[in-house]
């Protein structure tokens, strides 16, 4: 991936964060504190702020300043988890690029969100779309699966009761509303499938 | 610089936290290094890891640093502001599983006295059975 590239992913995935916070807001505060729109917003804000900057690092080092924006700006405990997430792949970026080596780097960044969220798959959180969409694109699914198996994963949280995070709060009251970080994933993973086909 | 553990209040609201930290002044006095903060980066409610490492350098002690959180994002932030420290002072601080006032109360207390950190850990985690 070269340096436009990038840019262009970044952006695409900022903006599209960025154009759904009123809908993020409205999950959010379904069933829990209400500020996942704006926080999510408030942190992508900042990466497209300092996107020249950012992208014109090789590509493991701006995904973890990218990540490191998110850590700094959110406000909220999505700053150090989706911080995580970037930071991580940042991290395990492989140096030769396929589909196999960024599943893997992509696991591991998996395994530093469950590590910072202290959280599994089935918890009602973002990990429930991202851990599917790691098991598809490690399967060698096209951009189209890999699209169809997040939006699946965000729509499968719905009937979950959380476990984790401020839903948790609300037990049994939980089910029935997806989950606004599995949605804000979802959007990232479709964000970026779109720029890539 | 104090030779007392120190006690970083982080809450989500700047004023719970500020209310909390004149809670503990009303018990301490000025004999603990204290600090708080509250409020995501805009200043509405949340947490930010900023702040947070600033709270903890201003309330920074030889004898290490406890931290009380009030929600999730709070102890995750902090986690996250801990991690970004040097080790040297990282080792030196920890997150106590307590409730926020009581628990800043009943740290900064056996602070004052001299306890070390992980004695202000273990007392004002007995407050959570």
């Amino acid at each position: 991936m070269t340096g436009p590239d990038l840019k262009a992913l970044i952006e695409a995935v900022s903006n599209v964060v960025i154009a759904h916070a009123d809908e993020l807001t409205d999950l959010d505060q379904a069933i829990g504190d209400g500020d996942h729109g704006v926080n999510m917003k408030r942190g992508f804000e900042a990466v497209v702020s300092d996107l020249d900057q950012i992208t014109a690092k090789p590509v493991g080092e701006a995904l973890k300043a990218a990540g490191m924006q998110l850590v700094m700006k959110v406000g909220g405990a999505s700053g150090p988890l989706y911080g995580t997430l970037f930071m991580g792949l940042g991290k395990a970026w492989p140096e030769t690029l396929d589909q196999t080596s960024l599943a893997t780097a992509f696991g591991e960044a998996i395994d530093a969100v469950k590590a910072r969220g202290k959280s599994e798959a089935g918890q009602k959180t973002m990990l429930d779309v991202l851990i599917p969409v790691q098991v598809a694109l490690a399967a060698g699914g096209d951009l189209d699966t890999i699209c169809d198996t997040a939006e699946t994963a965000a729509a499968a949280t719905i009937p979950m009761q959380a476990t984790k995070g401020r839903a948790s709060f609300l037990g049994e009251r939980s089910v029935g509303h997806m989950d606004p970080g599995a949605r804000s994933s979802q959007l990232i993973i479709n964000a970026v499938c779109e720029a890539l086909s | 610089m104090s030779d007392k553990v120190g006690i970083v209040i982080v809450s989500h609201s700047a004023k719970v936290a500020e209310g909390a930290a004149d809670m503990v002044r009303q018990m301490v006095g000025s004999d603990v290094p204290l600090a708080w903060c509250g409020g995501d980066p805009d200043g509405g409610l949340g947490t930010d890891v900023g702040k947070i490492m600033a709270a903890i350098d201003d309330a920074w002690s030889a004898a290490g640093v406890a931290i009380l959180t009030d929600l999730g994002g709070a102890e995750t932030n902090s986690e996250m502001a801990i991690e970004m420290l040097d080790d040297d002072r990282a080792n030196k601080i920890a997150i106590l599983n307590a409730p926020l006032v009581e628990g800043a109360v009943i740290a900064a207390t056996e602070a004052w006295g001299g306890s070390s950190l992980e004695e202000v850990k273990q007392t004002a985690e007995e407050l959570s059975p």
